[in-house]
């Protein structure tokens, strides 16, 4: 590691000093659909706190409600029981700004890329209400700044389609940035791209949150992703989920593709996956 | 200068096909000896067309009216309950088998009933025009605006927009290309709709004046009535054909790429 890169090490990240009350508080959280004999639990019992700055990986086997614990977050999705509070407040009511990011990047066709990324400002207050006059000025710039930061510079009067998967993701997290979120929602965001881009993502997302110190919750299956990304990873068990290990991540940062190959990270991976492993099979068997 | 060219090689075959129908019509009236009572030669046509144009542009500039009239407000209904049923599965799941209903009712079953209500003339052939492009409409916009990706709804709606800002600023647009390809369907349809009504309750018009023409055996101006509808009919499709390809571009970039290559 350089020195340079060795000073942008940031600061030990704001848990130490969050305030009272942490930014998501999940408390015993329950999730039914359907009812009577048809009534699947997708979530039992889950009980989660992220910290103002926290960048939450969530793992664990397919359909064990990760994505559920999202919708619930951004208020899509009321728990069956327990209480869901955002920034001290029921869902809902909260003022808190929230960004999202899926797998399938769904941008308009008919905008350009720039179009796209500023679609958020449209809509969101207190941008909203000055959309006429700086749609031009500030805005653009706000957005094409944003663009440069991912790599995406000169981009911004492209369309979607002529974009590869990797860039219509990057302008994905670029729309979902935008407004300047408390908070940061990503589903499988990287999913579908191939090993490569997906790593050069990783490092471009890695670089935002730097910037931005959002607070990130990430789904994914990919625990190489959780550790080279997340501060702290919770392990969920299969159906009905549960958080079953929440654990902290201490490597330095800005972490390094050459991280995913130190003993102690693969000694972490094993770990996280050995946990899912078990779990996946009590719940086969 | 090349692109112009090649579109002209892409329109060639098309082009080449149409003429060769009139030419071998012509030929085969001359060969074997067709009656112009059965059927005119295309040369006699466009001769009755050319010597009975002051007779015939009224006739014609009265389907043109009732059509276009009827079509404003087929599209502007159509838009509005499009938009409506579009936006609510309930209110999809309630409206769609009426409009099913409505729509396989044959449409000249419905002119008396408005000849009945307003008399023959113009309003029956409006309101037969309105009613039988409504329905491809209502059905595309719906389509367009129902058909949101679930997953782009939720981002919308995390950034706490209102069901008007993602119609607005989704639904709308995306139905756009949908509402521009059921508008070239409509405007024949519309055109099928006023024709209709003229033929069978109107003392003006296309349609009436192909009646009068066939019960006196008048039988090149018949085809001659049935030339103009086909220039009206071709030349408002590629109007709306031309509309739709400048407003949904976006949509179509695949095929247009195919045409430069």
């Amino acid at each position: 590691m350089t020195a340079a890169a060795a000073l942008r090490v940031s600061p030990p990240p704001a848990r130490e000093a969050a305030p009272p009350r942490p930014l998501i508080e999940l408390d015993r959280v329950s999730v039914t659909f359907g009812r009577g004999e048809a009534a699947v639990s997708a979530l039992a019992e889950t009980t989660l706190k992220a910290a103002v700055g926290d960048f939450i990986a969530l793992v664990g086997p397919s359909g064990c409600g990760k994505s559920t614990i999202l919708r619930l977050v951004s208020g899509l999705l009321a728990p069956s029981s327990g209480n869901v509070f955002v920034a001290g407040r029921e869902i809902g009511a909260n003022p808190v700004r929230i960004g999202m990011a899926y797998q399938n990047p769904t941008l308009l066709p008919w905008l350009t890329v720039r179009q796209n990324v500023m679609l958020p400002l449209k809509i969101v207050q207190p941008f909203r209400a000055a959309w006429r006059r700086k749609k031009r000025g500030e805005y653009r710039e706000r957005a094409e700044a944003l663009l440069r930061q991912v790599g995406l510079a000169g981009f911004g009067d492209k369309y979607p389609w002529q974009l590869s998967g990797g860039m219509m993701q990057r302008t994905n997290l670029c729309r979902a940035l935008i407004h300047e979120p408390d908070l940061l929602l990503l589903d499988e965001p990287f999913g579908a791209l191939d090993q490569f881009t997906r790593e050069e993502l990783w490092a471009t997302m890695q670089d935002l949150w730097m910037t931005k110190r959002t607070t990130v919750l990430l789904v994914t299956h990919d625990l190489r992703e959780a550790g080279y990304l997340a501060n702290r990873i919770c392990v969920m068990s299969a159906r009905p989920g549960r958080i079953l290990e929440d654990s902290d991540v201490a490597f330095p940062r800005p972490r390094t593709m050459d991280l995913l190959y130190t003993p102690d990270f693969v000694a972490l991976t094993q770990r996280l996956r050995a946990l899912i492993m078990g779990v996946r099979t009590a719940a086969t068997l | 200068m090349d692109r112009l060219l090649a579109r002209l090689r892409a329109k060639a075959p098309s082009t080449a096909l149409i003429l060769g129908v009139f030419v071998a019509w012509e030929l085969a009236c001359l060969g074997f000896g067709i009656s112009d009572i059965v059927l005119p030669r295309p040369s006699q046509i466009v001769a009755t067309l050319v010597d009975r144009w002051p007779a015939l542009w009224p006739h014609a500039y009265q389907t043109l009216y009732t059509t276009i009239v009827g079509f404003g407000w087929g599209v502007l209904i159509g838009v509005v309950l499009g938009v409506l049923i579009g936006s609510s599965r309930l209110a999809f799941d309630t409206a769609y088998p009426l409009l099913v209903g409505i729509s396989s009712i044959p449409k000249v079953a419905v002119v008396p009933i408005f000849v009945l209500w307003f008399g023959a003339g113009t309003v029956p052939a409006v309101l037969t025009a309105m009613i039988i492009c409504v329905f491809p409409i209502v059905v595309n916009v719906a389509t367009g605006i129902a058909t949101v990706e679930p997953e782009l709804e939720d981002v919308m709606r995390t950034l706490k927009a209102s069901k008007l800002d993602i119609l607005w600023n989704v639904g709308l647009p995306r139905a756009a290309p949908y509402f521009f390809a059921s508008l070239k369907v409509a405007i024949t349809l519309a055109f099928v709709g006023s024709v209709v009504a003229e033929t069978v309750a109107s003392n003006r018009g296309i349609g009436n004046m192909m009646m009068i023409a066939s019960s006196s055996f008048n039988v090149p101006l018949v085809f001659a009535g049935l030339f103009i509808l086909a220039g009206l009919g071709v030349t408002l499709y590629l109007i709306f054909s031309a509309i739709e390809r400048r407003v949904t571009g976006w949509a179509h970039r695949k095929t247009e790429l195919a045409v430069t290559t």
